[in-house]
């Protein structure tokens, strides 16, 4: 059996003494054990924290041919792909009829001297994801999970792996047999290459925000957000390719695969070929580069363990909750009181308005846990309205909402922005790609909507497209892709908070109109001092634990308090019909859920239905004072 | 075979001559594993050509001379050429000049569709083994079975087979536009045959699903070894062809084309097994190549002597001769262009179709090679079925580097296109074909259809997050179900509007919105607008420059667009006036007609539209009309056959199962409101079936009912001396009657329907229309927009008036303040200006007098 080290720094090694045995028996079904070996690894307590990150590993420290894991979103889904999943081989300085079966699977280039005439070729099939870090995700997230991983970042020397991508090198030259000769051309093909690897891609990597539109000119990463920084990666899957979804966030267990063949390969492509064949150059340009980037900027991935995640708290244990009952009871216990803090927090932050910071608290925690058909059910938008347009205060409170989720985007809708910005994801027929949108969020990510920024003016095509786009994100939780000749409808689970002065020209699940308690000749002052208010690390985590445990808890109503909701509801209506309609009882059902997670309970109460009917009341009253003042209404 | 006249030693590319004794046909080579992607075999063989290259079994006919005049496309006029059909036989078969493929002297043309000239050596396909040496010796399949190296099709037997089926196949049941004019009681393709001879097209298309049910072992061939077998039918049916009209010319000879292969329907389910098999797919295509011209056979010639000589395209590479043979300069030889044998060949893409995706994923792509005449056939958007040759090729080796890149490239070399929207043009349905059910669904839906509650079972289904609005549920099923569609064209009336048009109006918050977003996403040809952002082109068409080709094109609407579908309005008030004028044609028409920027043109829109609009006010005015409430032409109003309001009923018992419901929205497990209600696939697959199987007529008792039905809504108005229901009733009620037979899977519309159709109907109707004046349900409102007690109210203003001024006496002119000053005080009830006016008007329809400015005239 292998050693741990081995598994994780030559996992093709496995793979291939699994295939190797399986020659002798067939239908021993290697690949399955192959998986099995490699997720039974996985499970054992902590071993998936020995395996480095791409996430927060440069590249250029990575090992080619090891297992390397990679929290990302898959951002498009290319054609299905056929390989040779096991080819002959001939030795080609000798010419004899040496051959020998090999494994062409978790592998981008075959060994040397393939026999394509050979019968014991077997075709398969893998598919190919075009993978991309999660967009938004805040930097405490990325510093909290790469510190975690400390010990994983020194094994990897910096100097190149021996591996196989230097013997097969070494077999291609015929005349060089004699080991001392052999490392002199190595080393000064290496070097250069090396230089290149510390020196050129680093700095490319960690400047990818501000260089990002230098280098867009000739590969453009397709991150759904701007000024997004991180590697990319083309991830092969080789089995069930069908349970992942477009959108979908994962961590991919896989082995690193940067083999310079094969950005050669592509090289040579462009040079020469479209005089040997016309058929190869109809791909075009664009396709090439997207479909086969260099793999020092984009690393290939095979697939040997995925796992989807929840969510993307590093502060969460990443097992689903059930099987951390400890970690649940817990915080579940602390939850109360943590909501007390967090609500003094807020209520600060949002000038002394309480009730603001109490529709805030649901905000942050609604999720989108089921649809009836089209309708999403948990969706909260929240429209806060009457925020000060002085001293940036909406950036600086989005500043803040940004310490405390995992992953949020800030989008300020000036009329630059909404009549220039891509929303929504395209399909590029040209490049064969799906570019990417600012609407194309994994689950339970923070939209920040500025409507602040908003001034007079026109929208164009665009911005009107745009507009309607946010529209249907808010109303439906959906996003219609742009795919030429027709439309296709992603669902999504996007949190979307709005920021304006009046009430908003979105539509929203609820509006709450922010009034501060401070003396507008002190707003100011009170604004600056905003930011100043110190946190300790270690309450943020809890503030931050608490957010994402809310939302990921379960919750039920007993059959008494639905016939209590009933009656409550027949009760409102009966005194006045035009008060309360079908509406106002959807929102008042979502927010007596998310009332009751926030304070971890998991089943409404009587005293949760109340509470929320109260500040149901007063959010009404307010917006009923309010109607008067803002021009936005109907 | 063993046939002992083969002498290989003469030749050196192992070509046989074949003798034309019967055995000849038959190839044999050792029977080998087939093997995927590059079919490689020995690299001493050079590539025959696939063309059918037909025995000389028959003599020769007279007409050799036609020989040198028939065209050949592609091919530059040469002398040496001319004499063989085979463009690129090696020389040595050339010399023997045994114009063997010469049927009649039509030339073969090449099938770069079936095998890619740079694919590997074809294994002879024709006559002659591909290895003469030995390979007879070592046939393993003992007896004289003799197959094609590597499958198991026996050319003879392949042959006979296809010409056994050419002359006996019928399909009296055909439904195919294809099949138009033909007499289904005849072979079928012996009539096509002869539309061949007279047309002078050599393209055979067969319908695979016909060799299917007259030969399945046939069939399995043609599937699995097309490359083989295809040109075997080539020959057959050459044979044939010339047998029955000898005297044809044809530009070359016939190919035969079999589209409709059941093997794969969607691009998602290729897998390597597909590989160099017959498959059909459907998808739209995205992008389309310029033509390129590929390169059969090289020219060369050598500089010195201008000795010439020919290379052909191997394995997509042209060797070239080095040394001349001719005078043995070396390096002397040039490549001649324009002597050169090129063909066309185009690239398309091709996307899944938006229905064949599953949630969640992105659409696949695959490339597509057209060849020949196929180039320049599809157009990027057209929704086309694909049947060709799937192919995959290893990335190329490249000289300078022996890793290669493990991943194939695949393709499909196609045979024939059919474009699915083209049938459009024709009338016909499309989902005919397109969606097609297993055995198994189709059981469970007409076990469902068989159920007696299911009118009632799928209008529940049917948006369950929605509480109650049964009526309006039913009314949208049957929408979702649709007439029968008629055609009267012949007798001048057109067709007749088959689709079912329903307007929602009611107050803000009754999910309206919501109802429409689930049938938007029901039904595969929906499309959502809002009125507010929508303008009349936005809805019709628009004519636009393509910015890559500088031509004017036209970009279909929403209408348009949902051709055969549901077109969802949302906030149908908020639109203009201007927009809302196009849906005049389309709602009664079904037809959009365009003039715009040189394009006349007229569009089919046979959508059902499906509106729902706020009252005027925002919030219903109990006091006022529908009309008056909506405040839409009643020429549009009464272009829709159901009209619902969606009222707050404000009832405590209604509140308390609102709120039930909407609570238990919120807790019930996924899997509980899913055994509650049938699936939405379910119900989709149940309206496609039935739109598309099911086309119900008006049997005796229901047209009979129908009549009542009529004549009773008539009576109604008569009474009271006036027209309340119109013909347009009438054939709503026939619509929703025939929708209802459909929801039964019934083909015939029965009594029940027309109840059904005439209780909805009032239903709609009596929220809709009911006078509030009078409580009585009255249509006219609909029709005039004007309800028949303000009718007779305006009739009895006019009475009065003709009164007033008569008592006057003989006064031909008179002031209209005075006179209206006068009615006044001689009215009991209040007069209004407009009422005035109309009363006017009234008696200026009968001719009595004229008002010109500020004076009424009395007329004779």
């Amino acid at each position: 059996m292998p050693s741990t080290q081995d598994w994780i720094n030559d996992p093709l090694a496995v793979v291939e003494e699994m295939f190797a045995a399986s020659q002798n028996n067939s239908n021993s079904g290697w690949e399955t054990k192959a998986v099995e070996f490699f997720q039974d690894q996985l499970k054992e307590r902590d071993t998936h924290t020995l395996v480095p990150s791409l996430n927060d590993v440069p590249l250029h420290y990575l090992k080619p041919n090891s297992l390397v894991k990679f929290r990302c979103l898959i951002q498009d889904m290319f054609d299905p792909e056929f390989y040779m999943g096991v080819y002959e081989t001939v030795d080609p300085s000798t010419k004899t009829k040496v051959r020998m079966l090999r494994c062409g699977k978790y592998k981008d280039v075959t060994e040397c001297g393939v026999d394509f005439n050979s019968r014991n070729t077997v075709t398969a099939e893998r598919q190919t994801f075009y993978c991309v870090p999660i967009p938004g995700e805040n930097p405490w997230v990325k510093e909290i999970s790469s510190s975690c991983l400390t010990e994983a970042r020194v094994v990897p020397s910096t100097s190149y792996a021996p591996s196989r991508q230097k013997r097969s090198y070494e077999e291609d030259d015929d005349m060089d047999t004699q080991p001392q000769k052999q490392r002199e051309p190595h080393a000064g093909m290496k070097i250069p290459s090396e230089h290149h690897g510390n020196g050129d891609c680093k700095r490319q990597e960690t400047e990818a925000p501000s260089s990002q539109t230098a280098s867009a000119s000739h590969l453009d990463l397709n991150f759904p957000l701007p000024g997004e920084k991180g590697p990319s990666c083309l991830v092969k899957v080789y089995e069930d390719w069908d349970r992942f979804k477009l959108n979908d966030t994962l961590e991919v267990y896989g082995i690193l695969s940067v083999s310079p063949a094969l950005s050669a390969l592509a090289d040579e492509k462009d040079a020469s070929s479209s005089l040997l064949d016309p058929a190869e150059s109809m791909e075009t340009a664009e396709e090439q580069r997207v479909h086969s980037p260099p793999a020092s900027l984009v690393p290939r991935l095979h697939m040997l363990h995925a796992k989807p995640l929840p969510h993307n708290n590093p502060l969460l244990p990443s097992a689903a909750l059930e099987d951390n009952s400890a970690f649940l009871s817990s915080t579940l216990s602390e939850m109360a009181s943590v909501r007390e803090e967090i609500l003094s927090y807020f209520t600060h932050v949002l000038l002394g308005d309480a009730l603001a910071a109490e529709y805030l608290i649901l905000h942050l925690i609604s999720n989108v846990y089921s649809r009836r058909d089209v309708l999403p059910l948990g969706k909260f938008t929240l429209n806060l309205s009457g925020c000060p347009t002085v001293a940036s205060y909406t950036e600086r409170f989005y500043q803040i909402i940004q310490q405390l989720v995992p992953s949020s985007h800030y989008l300020a809708m000036s009329l630059q922005n909404m009549n220039q910005m891509r929303l929504v994801p395209k399909k590029d027929y040209v490049a064969n790609r799906l570019v990417s949108g600012a609407l194309q969020l994994a689950r339970n990510t923070s939209l920040f909507l500025d409507e602040t920024q908003l001034e007079q003016g026109q929208l164009d095509t665009t911005g009107v497209r745009n507009v309607t786009a946010l529209g249907n994100l808010i109303s439906w939780q959906k996003v219609d892709y742009d795919f030429n000749y027709h439309q296709m409808e992603f669902p999504c689970n996007i949190n979307v908070l709005i920021a304006s002065e009046g009430r908003s020209l979105l539509p929203s699940d609820c509006q709450i109109h922010l009034q501060p308690q401070v003396a507008p000749s002190h707003l100011e002052e009170s604004l600056s001092s905003i930011h100043m208010h110190p946190q300790a690390s270690s309450q943020l985590n809890k503030f931050r634990i608490y957010l994402s445990m809310a939302r990921l808890l379960d919750y039920s109503i007993s059959d008494e308090v639905t016939k209590s909701v009933e009656d409550d509801f027949v009760d409102m209506r009966k005194d006045d019909p035009q008060s309360i309609s079908a509406e106002d009882l959807h929102r008042m059902l979502v927010v007596a859920r998310l009332l009751s997670l926030s304070l971890g309970q998991t089943s409404l109460s009587r005293d949760s239905w109340l509470r929320a009917k109260h500040i149901e009341m007063l959010r009404r009253s307010r917006m009923e004072q309010h109607k008067c003042v803002n021009g936005n209404e109907p | 075979m063993s046939s002992p006249t083969s002498t290989p030693g003469g030749r050196k590319r192992g070509r046989n001559t074949n003798p034309p004794t019967p055995s000849s046909e038959d190839p044999t080579s050792p029977p080998s594993q087939r093997r995927r992607g590059q079919d490689s075999s020995t690299g001493d063989l050079m590539p025959m050509p696939t063309s059918p290259a037909t025995d000389m079994l028959s003599p020769a006919a007279p007409q050799d001379t036609s020989l040198f005049s028939s065209p050949r496309p592609s091919v530059q006029p040469n002398e040496v050429d001319m004499s063989s059909p085979l463009m690129y036989g090696t020389p040595s078969s050339r010399v023997e000049g045994t114009p063997r493929s010469g049927v009649r002297g039509t030339p073969a043309r090449q099938r770069p569709d079936l095998g890619s000239v740079r694919k590997a050596p074809q294994v002879d396909l024709h006559s002659e083994p591909p290895s003469t040496d030995g390979a007879v010796a070592s046939e393993p399949n003992a007896g004289q079975r003799l197959v094609i190296w590597g499958t198991d099709v026996n050319v003879g037997t392949c042959k006979e087979k296809f010409q056994r089926f050419l002359q006996r196949f019928t399909d009296p049941n055909s439904t195919e536009d294809e099949n138009a004019g033909l007499d289904l009681n005849e072979p079928l393709y012996m009539q096509k045959l002869e539309e061949i001879s007279v047309v002078g097209d050599p393209v055979l298309n067969v319908n695979c699903r016909h060799v299917q049910s007259f030969d399945a072992e046939l069939y399995r061939q043609l599937i699995c070894y097309p490359q083989e077998v295809i040109p075997t039918f080539d020959m057959a049916v050459n044979e044939l062809f010339f047998e029955r009209f000898p005297d044809s010319i044809l530009e070359y000879q016939i190919q035969v084309r079999p589209y409709n292969a059941l093997k794969t329907r969607n691009m998602r389910s290729l897998n390597p097994e597909d590989i160099d098999q017959l498959i059909t797919i459907s998808g739209m295509v995205i992008r389309t190549s310029q033509l390129i011209p590929e390169m059969q056979e090289g020219f060369f010639q050598c500089q010195v002597c201008a000795y010439s000589t020919r290379v052909e395209v191997d394995r997509g590479r042209i060797a070239e001769p080095a040394v001349c043979r001719n005078c043995n300069n070396t390096h002397s030889l040039a490549l001649v262009h324009n002597r050169s044998v090129f063909s066309d060949k185009q690239m398309i893409k091709v996307q899944e179709s938006p229905e064949d995706m599953p949630a969640g994923q992105t659409p696949h792509t695959t490339v597509v090679y057209a060849h020949n005449d196929l180039v320049d056939k599809v157009q990027p958007g057209d929704r086309v079925n694909i049947t060709g040759i799937y192919r995959a090729v290893p990335m190329r080796v490249n000289p300078r580097q022996n890793n290669v890149k493990s991943v194939y490239k695949t393709h499909i070399d196609a045979i024939h296109f059919r474009k699915t929207d083209e049938k459009r043009l024709h009338g016909l349905d499309e989902e005919a074909e397109q969606k097609l059910f297993t055995e198994d669904r189709v059981q469970t839906l007409k076990e469902l259809a068989a159920k007696p509650d299911v009118y009632e079972r799928l209008s529940s289904a049917l948006a369950p997050s929605i509480y109650e609005h049964e009526d309006i549920k039913k009314g949208i099923l049957l929408q979702l179900f649709g007439g029968t569609r008629k055609d009267f064209s012949q007798t001048g009336r057109g067709n007749f509007r088959a689709e079912v048009n329903i307007l929602l109006c009611g107050d803000p918050g009754t999910s309206k919105s919501q109802l429409l977003q689930y049938v938007y996403n029901l039904v595969p040809r929906g499309q959502y607008t809002s009125g507010k952002g929508s303008s009349a082109v936005g809805l019709t068409a628009y004519v636009m420059k393509d910015p890559e080709t500088r031509q004017l094109v036209l970009q279909t609407g929403a209408l348009v667009l949902s051709d055969n579908g549901i077109c969802c309005i949302d906030e149908f008030d908020k639109m203009s006036d201007n927009t809302r004028s196009v849906l005049h044609e389309v709602m009664e028409q079904q037809t959009l007609s365009i003039a715009k920027a040189g394009i006349i043109c007229q569009l089919n829109a046979r959508t059902a539209v499906l509106a729902a609009a706020n009252p005027v006010e925002s919030q219903w005015n109990p006091k006022k009309t529908t009309i008056e409430n909506i405040q839409l032409p009643h020429t549009l109003l009464s272009r829709f056959d159901l009209i619902f309001l969606m009222l707050d009923p404000q009832d405590e018992a209604y509140d308390r199962r609102l709120a039930h419901h909407l609570v238990s929205l919120y807790y019930q497990s996924e899997e509980q409101m899913e055994e509650e209600f049938l699936d939405m696939a379910v119900l989709k697959d149940y309206i496609a079936y039935a739109r598309t199987y099911i086309s119900p007529r008006l049997s005796e008792e229901a047209s009979q009912a129908l009549i009542e039905a009529y004549v009773d809504m008539r009576k109604i108005g008569s009474g009271r001396g006036m027209v309340s229901a119109y013909p347009r009733q009438l054939e709503s009620l026939i619509r929703l009657a025939e929708a209802h037979a459909k929801v039964r899977f019934s083909e015939k519309v029965e009594s029940i329907d027309v109840e059904e159709a005439k209780r909805l109907h009032r239903e709609a109707l009596k929220q809709s229309a009911t006078d509030p004046r009078t409580g009585f349900v009255d249509i006219s409102i609909l029709t005039t927009g004007m309800s028949a007690t303000a009718r007779k109210r305006k009739e009895e203003v006019a009475q009065a008036l003709k009164k007033l001024i008569q008592a006057k006496g003989k006064t031909p002119a008179m002031k209209y303040q005075q006179l209206l000053d006068d009615l006044r005080g001689q009215s009991e009830t209040a007069i209004t200006k407009e009422l005035f006016d109309e009363a006017l008007r009234a008696l200026a329809d009968e001719d009595y007098l004229t008002v010109t400015g500020k004076t009424v005239r009395l007329l004779a």
